[in-house]
């Protein structure tokens, strides 16, 4: 399923977040959207999923406007990861990713046979199915975003928001965490995340949209669109931008504290 | 799996618990009767037989201790049952059913009504009536408060209540010291002591109507408790189903205030306690305490009119057994993994 962005505009007041943005994201795509903070990211998300109403614009799903679709049906074709977080009251795993299942269950009854299965086969997909019988307050924070996601997961929509699914990680579980996601893009779903890490955006993204101040500044491939210009330009900072593997990958270094090694470098041949 | 199965056995455990709970409150009391004659009693009002006990006995077992018993029963259980719905509505561990503001209500109707020299039934009515009214304002205020939902609420209530009980001071200060203040600050400690099948009669429905929604919207509430953005984006209508869970904990509350005066702390100590024995889930969290509640309040009543041969108010053993027991819970380590 596709989701097609056209002219969103959305102010607090006075204040204009988001400025006629623009993107598309596919089936089997991972779209990322960079920039700094505040730039408009979360508000984007509000509005895709019917959080925040008085936008400008359109959301088009497969070409339908879902302005004013219920919440339940939205469900079905959007879901939502958020940052790992403490919630009021401790679930078992299990259960947190059981409540997934909601809108599948009418509001006067519980959970069935079937929903269970889904959630077994969430957990088994993400190879997370010992943590089961674990509280969901205690586990580590890259087991907690892959409970989220099969949370995401036994939704069945085929369009996933998640906001900076891996900004709390330490660098193992990041690297886990995007690689699910990118061979959860590689099975059919459409999926938008909102990132931080340029590095990372590259090697797992296939489309990427860069915005600043609430305006798209590049969209693309992550090969058409990286530069160091536009690193410059969204975060204020200089990088050199290093192509590896014929260009499967490339890495930003911020430009003075290389500059300043390799400085210290002649000068220590030099001295000795 | 393991977990569900050891929850259901807890509830049936509990379920077990209040029956023994029930016939044991009937033996106790000024004339103590025993467990044959009590079972006989019983039995004899669906199979006819010989009595083998005297009519006082029965008189005393059917008018006096059989509606007390059941009152502890349903207010116990109506009570805790709103707590735990709305400390998952309200995201919030610490809500209690007084929030907003069915209690500091309830007191007033009661109030006015024993000013006004009002009947016993008039007093219960006017306590039930006005908690309505309480919460009906607080929910139309809390409409017009900008910002967070859920913080709206809150603080309309306690703004709200906080009036009703400055109203309740003024009643006092105006009633008559000889007869009617005592009356007033007697019903607000809270009590069972004048309870009658009238006051069934009159309590049952609303608590029934109140009570089957909240037990069916639990899986619900399990989703609420995740914030009311993230439970959205699940499918779940999070202000529809907290207005129907606001309505039905009003209707359980206002019931049983409006019969036993007030009695704080079993609508935050029993969830709480059920949680530690069953966990967060709500399928569990709201069988057990309902089934808690009803044991706790009718335990703590038949101490209530037992221990000393004066009665003790409820609300003060409430907070007496209720304010150590949850330091107790609080400053413990959690367990729950």
């Amino acid at each position: 399923m596709s989701i097609q962005v056209s002219g969103l505009s959305f102010s607090y007041g006075e204040n204009q977040v988001l400025d006629h943005v623009n993107f598309t994201a596919q089936d089997n795509q991972l779209l990322s959207i960079l920039g700094p903070n505040g730039v408009g990211k979360t508000t984007l998300f509000r509005c895709i999923l019917g959080l925040l109403n008085g936008y400008q614009g359109q959301i088009l799903l497969d070409g339908t406007d879902i302005e004013g679709l219920g919440i339940e049906e939205r469900a079905k074709l959007i879901a939502y990861i958020p940052q790992s977080h403490y919630p009021a009251f401790n679930y078992s795993v299990f259960d947190m990713v059981l409540m997934g299942t909601s809108v599948q269950v009418s509001a006067f009854s519980l959970p069935g046979k079937k929903q269970k299965w889904l959630v077994e086969t969430a957990l088994n997909r993400l190879g997370i199915n010992h943590l089961k019988n674990r509280g969901f307050t205690r586990i580590s924070g890259g087991e907690k975003q892959l409970v989220l996601l099969a949370r995401a997961l036994v939704q069945e929509a085929k369009i996933l928001i998640m906001d900076e699914p891996t900004s709390n990680l330490d660098f193992g579980n990041q690297v886990r965490v995007l690689t699910e996601i990118k061979s959860l893009a590689k099975e059919g779903y459409t999926i938008v995340q909102s990132t931080h890490n340029p590095d990372q955006t590259f090697l797992f993204s296939d489309r990427v949209l860069a915005m600043k101040e609430g305006k798209v500044l590049a969209s693309g491939t992550p090969g058409e669109i990286f530069t160091a210009d536009l690193i410059h330009s969204l975060y204020g900072v200089d990088v050199e931008m290093e192509s590896l593997y014929h260009d499967q990958a490339r890495v930003c270094i911020p430009k003075g504290v290389v500059e300043e090694e390799r400085e210290k470098e002649h000068l220590y041949q030099f001295c000795s | 799996m393991e977990q569900s199965k050891r929850n259901t056995f807890i509830i049936i455990g509990l379920g077990v618990l209040l029956i023994i709970t029930i016939i044991i409150s009937f033996q106790l009391g000024r004339y103590p009767i025993p467990t044959k004659e009590v079972l006989g009693i019983a039995l004899s009002k669906l199979f006819p037989f010989e009595p083998f006990w005297t009519d006082r006995v029965e008189m005393v077992l059917i008018n006096i201790r059989l509606p007390r018993i059941v009152l502890a029963c349903l207010v116990g259980c109506c009570l805790s049952a709103a707590g735990a719905a709305y400390q998952g509505v309200f995201q919030n561990p610490m809500a209690a059913p007084d929030i907003l503001g069915a209690s500091a209500g309830a007191a007033f109707g009661a109030a006015l009504a024993i000013y006004n020299y009002g009947s016993n039934l008039m007093l219960t009515i006017s306590a039930f009536f006005f908690s309505l009214l309480t919460v009906s304002l607080v929910y139309l205020i809390s409409r017009r408060v900008k910002g967070n939902r859920i913080l709206g609420l809150i603080l309309s209530g306690i703004i709200v209540g906080s009036l009703f009980s400055a109203a309740t001071s003024f009643i006092k200060l105006v009633a008559d010291p000889n007869e009617q203040l005592p009356a007033i600050t007697y019903w607000l400690m809270g009590s069972l002591a004048g309870a009658k099948i009238g006051d069934i009669k009159f309590v049952i429905i609303p608590m029934f109507v109140g009570l089957v929604p909240l037990i069916l919207l639990r899986w619900r509430m399990n989703v609420l408790t995740m914030g009311d953005d993230e439970a959205k984006t699940m499918g779940v209508n999070t202000n529809q189903i907290r207005f129907i869970v606001i309505i039905c904990s009003t209707l359980v509350t206002a019931a049983s205030v409006s019969v036993s005066g007030m009695i704080g702390w079993v609508g935050l100590v029993i969830p709480h306690l059920s949680r530690k024995l069953v966990g967060n889930n709500y399928n569990h969290l709201m069988p057990a305490s309902i089934l808690f509640g009803a044991i706790f309040l009718l335990l703590v009543d038949n101490v209530s009119r037992n221990l000393l041969t004066t009665e003790i108010p409820l609300g003060i053993l409430t907070a007496f057994i209720g304010a150590p027991f949850f330091i107790y819970l609080i400053t413990r380590e959690d367990e729950t993994s």
